[in-house]
């Protein structure tokens, strides 16, 4: 084995987990303030990606200026998701109906994808995109860098919209408990349509350094949805730290299982240790407790 | 009204006996035998996740490692190719089983919501073993015995069987409705602890409807992997057959015995009549999407249960039986 | 006289809040007895408790001789402890009568259920008697989520007498129902009561209370205040300072404690 690739995994590990935390982190809010599962993350990762793609193979535009105009774009997406089906949703079944509504639209999304970019996998291009350079021995490539920068900033921002701002109260007390946060006022409803849209939009800047660091077409979705959801369980659902925490750990995880024991057994590393933390502890990592008994 | 359901059963029970005679096109007849696949499915995977509504998206785990079971089994004590191989589906059956016992031990101890994330990771984790794996062939998949019954009437055998499966499938599925243990089920998905402090024995029955609907999976996905002839990891073990039965049940009625029948009997042969005659996967994508959004919007409980709804007019019928008793017990009091 | 069911000393905290606090309880057999106290006082903590939902962090409970401190709400049905939600919960989804039935087996083990019918003949007969004395024997076909609110909590009633407890723990039964219903609720515990069943009921309404029960624990803070008959705690000081006082604090535990109903 060797100590430069197991830190250079390592490292990678910790620089692209930050952007699965941010994508990630937007699924776990949208759990925690609404009930639902949104299984569309995915595929609008994989919108996000394309959009940039568009934009820089038919406009020229650079992929982080792009951002600009997919952030938003993406935010209009979920709120219209949202509005549309979402909103319909209620009683017992909420989340597992959620699951079933947010993959059709993925559906829809995935086969509108297939005809207008074709099956054939693509990848992102700029000058910056393979550029790398060497500090005290170790290569950085720039666009992990650069995913690890934007994923720090935008969950800078979104805390900072949590902790500091009205809006941001209204939206941890509605994490805290729907039913208390309707007494006192706050309209539940404009919150959570919000709040979706916040979450499909960090998909956004997931998408397009997804894209840059990977091939993908619309059925990378998948491996990308699995991936997500295995990190709000095992951070606990609903837990934005907890999310944050997971997603770091499990790409990190991935990584150096990938260079100890082959490429093979990275993936089914984040499946096996999520179930051996759930064997544990049922609720996730930093999951509420459940009283239930059972 | 209980004669005229039966009669409905055995009329549909004769359309689909008879149509592999009537319509002879050997392309209409793939497409009819994979219906039947998928309704055996739907109706399996209804039998616990509709009843109980524990969304279950891993059961292409128990399709999978029945279709390996059929296929493993088969190649390895060289099996003489022919009507003798159908001795090998209840054993994928219980393959399969086999497998839900643990895993559901497993995923059932958590909430409803978690145990749907943690049905999709035993999946991944059972799609990349077999992947990775040097006995199932890898990506480079198995062949099985090959069948030659004659070509022109290749599918017909593997229609009924499939048909019998999906008998089979109904008869227990209304066994299990018509049981304690069914009740149990669907009062656990109404209120699981309430039913624990009924006296219900939730973990128990949880588990035995999960391993019982394992059990039918992984017939039909033996099945499967002997009509194909050849099976291939990541299709044996596909996300999209997680998803579809589960949609299909829903589009149907979750939780009916008809419902899941008729969403799969509708959307398969749709998916199937678009691959053969456009084969464009991506039309069928959008348009189970579609569809399944717009049942959800227009008929949220299944189009089954809204079109039975609408003819007994059931809403008008309940709040006329709720008012007068409402009514009767004020007016009791009163005298 | 015999106690039927007692707790002894049992302590709970969530978090930070100390739900129940030492508080003790006696349930004499073939008796009606209340459980009162302000919002908040630990009443229905005290009904998890005592029904397996809830661990306690200290303390006993103790059933017809036997500690069941720790046992699962199944155990405790099928010992004989029947018990109704401050929120009703019936099944939605399934039909009146099959609400009856779900609770009918109460002590069979979960195999038969997988060989057995749903219901026997003599099953449906029992249901249908009991929905028959509740007054919604008429509904019984009915998808139990279409019932009236009040309808609710009859049915809730009933299911829980189906099989036949020993003692039954409502909690707020004249909850949210009109005067007309509370009376017929009231008449039919009293006539329950007759045939030898015991109650502990919790309830805000303390003319429906001070009517019914021979015997008073009054909670506060969870814990238990004062016990008797309901004239003499009618007339302690202690309970009056209990309901003017304070008790505010705990707010938040009569939620925690529901919200099991919900995990």
């Amino acid at each position: 084995m060797n100590v430069t690739a197991l830190i250079d995994a390592a490292k990678d590990g910790i620089l692209t987990g930050s952007l699965y935390a941010l994508m990630a982190t937007g699924l776990t809010l949208v759990f925690g303030v609404m009930d639902i599962i949104n299984v569309a993350q995915g595929i609008l990762v994989i919108v996000g990606a394309y959009l940039s793609y568009a934009l820089s193979v038919h406009f020229g535009i650079d992929l982080f200026l792009g951002l600009l105009i997919t952030i938003p774009t993406l935010f209009v997406v979920g709120i219209v998701i949202e509005r549309a089906f979402l909103g319909r949703l209620k009683g017992p079944e909420k989340t597992a109906m959620s699951i079933l509504v947010t993959y059709a639209v993925s559906l829809v999304i995935e086969g509108s994808l297939n005809m207008i970019f074709s099956v054939n996998p693509v990848q992102l291009h700029a000058w910056y995109v393979n550029k790398s350079f060497v500090v005290g021995g170790y290569h950085f490539a720039f666009i992990y860098l650069a995913g690890f920068a934007l994923a720090v900033v935008l969950l800078s921002a979104l805390y900072y919209m949590l902790y500091r701002t009205r809006f941001g109260v209204s939206v941890r007390a509605s994490l805290a408990d729907q039913a208390s946060a309707a007494l006192v006022g706050i309209d539940v409803r404009r919150v959570s349509t919000i709040c979706f849209g916040i979450g499909v939009a960090v998909t956004a800047a997931g998408g397009m350094i997804y894209g840059a660091t990977t091939t993908f077409n619309a059925s990378t979705s998948y491996d990308l949805i699995s991936r997500l959801l295995t990190i709000i369980v095992l951070g606990g659902m609903g837990s934005l730290g907890g999310a944050m925490l997971a997603g770091v750990l499990l790409v990190f995880v991935g990584n150096v299982v990938g260079v100890i024991a082959g490429a093979v057994w990275s993936t089914m590393a984040y499946y096996v240790l999520l179930i051996i933390v759930l064997l544990v502890r049922p609720q996730g990592l930093f999951g509420k407790q459940s009283a239930r008994v059972a | 009204m209980l004669k005229t359901k039966r009669l409905w059963w055995v009329l549909a029970l004769g359309v689909f006996a008879g149509f592999p005679l009537v319509v002879t096109n050997p392309s209409y007849q793939t497409i009819a035998f994979y219906s039947l696949l998928y309704m055996a499915c739907a109706a399996s995977w209804n039998m616990f996740s509709g009843y109980s509504g524990y969304i279950a998206l891993g059961s292409g785990v128990f399709y999978g490692s029945g279709a390996f079971t059929m296929a493993l089994i088969s190649i390895h004590t060289h099996m003489a190719p022919g009507a003798a191989m159908f001795w090998l589906v209840p054993v994928g059956g219980l393959v399969a089983a086999a497998f839900a016992v643990p895993l559901g031990w497993i995923g059932l101890r958590v909430r409803r919501h978690t145990f749907v994330v943690i049905t999709i990771a035993f999946f991944f984790i059972f799609q990349n073993a077999a992947i990775n794996f040097s006995f199932t062939g890898g990506t480079a998949g198995l062949n099985l015995p090959f069948i030659t019954w004659g070509f022109s009437y290749y599918d017909l055998p593997f229609y009924y069987v499939a048909l019998g499966l999906v008998i089979f499938i109904v008869i227990l599925s209304a066994a299990v409705r018509r049981s304690r243990f069914g009740l149990q089920l669907m009062a656990i998905r109404d209120d699981e602890d309430r039913a624990l402090g009924l006296g219900v024995k939730v973990a128990a029955v949880k588990l035995t409807g999960f391993t019982m609907s394992a059990f039918t999976i992984g017939m039909a996905g033996a099945v499967y992997a002997m009509f194909l002839g050849q099976i291939y990891p990541q299709f044996a073990f596909d996300p999209m057959f997680d998803l579809s039965i589960a949609m299909m049940a829903f589009f149907g009625g979750m939780g009916t015995l008809v419902g899941p029948l008729v969403g799969a009997l509708i959307l398969e042969s749709a998916q199937q009549y678009l691959t053969v005659n456009f084969s464009n996967g991506s039309l069928y994508l959008i348009l189970l999407g579609g569809l399944f959004l717009i049942v959800f919007m227009f008929m949220p409980q299944g189009i089954v249960v809204y079109v039975r709804d609408t003819v007994t007019k059931k809403a008008a019928r309940e709040k006329a039986a709720v008012a007068s008793i409402d009514l009767a017990m004020a007016e009791g009091s009163e005298t | 006289m015999t106690t039927l069911l007692s707790v002894q000393g049992v302590s709970r905290a969530f978090g930070g809040v100390q739900a129940l606090n030492d508080c003790s309880l006696e349930v004499e057999k073939g008796s009606i007895t209340g459980l009162i106290g302000p919002n908040g006082s630990g009443k229905t903590t005290l009904f998890n408790v005592i029904t397996g939902y809830v661990k306690p962090d200290a303390g006993a409970v103790m059933f017809d001789g036997q500690f069941i401190t720790y046992a699962r709400p199944d155990d405790v049905f099928s010992r004989g402890i029947g018990r109704t939600f401050q929120l009703t919960r019936i099944f939605g989804q399934i039909s009146v009568l099959e609400n009856m039935l779900v609770a009918t087996q109460r002590e069979e083990s979960w195999l038969r259920g997988l060989t057995r019918s749903k219901s026997s003949k003599a099953e449906v007969e029992t249901a249908m008697e009991w929905l028959d004395f509740v007054g919604i024997a008429r509904l019984a076909d009915l998808q139990a989520g279409a019932l009236s609110y009040g309808q609710r909590k009859l049915l809730e009633l009933a299911y829980v007498l189906v099989a036949d407890p020993d003692v039954i723990l409502l909690d707020e039964p004249a909850g949210g129902v009109n005067l007309t219903l509370i009376n017929q609720i009231a008449d039919r515990i009293r006539t329950l009561n007759r045939d030898g069943k015991t109650f502990l009921i919790v309830e805000h309404n303390m003319e429906f209370v001070m009517s019914l029960c021979e015997s008073v624990t009054v909670m506060h803070q969870g814990t238990s205040l004062v016990s008797g008959t309901p004239s003499e705690v009618r007339n302690n000081p202690l309970v009056l300072d209990a309901y003017l006082g304070g008790g505010e604090e705990v707010e938040e535990e009569e939620d925690a404690s529901q919200g099991i109903a919900h995990g």
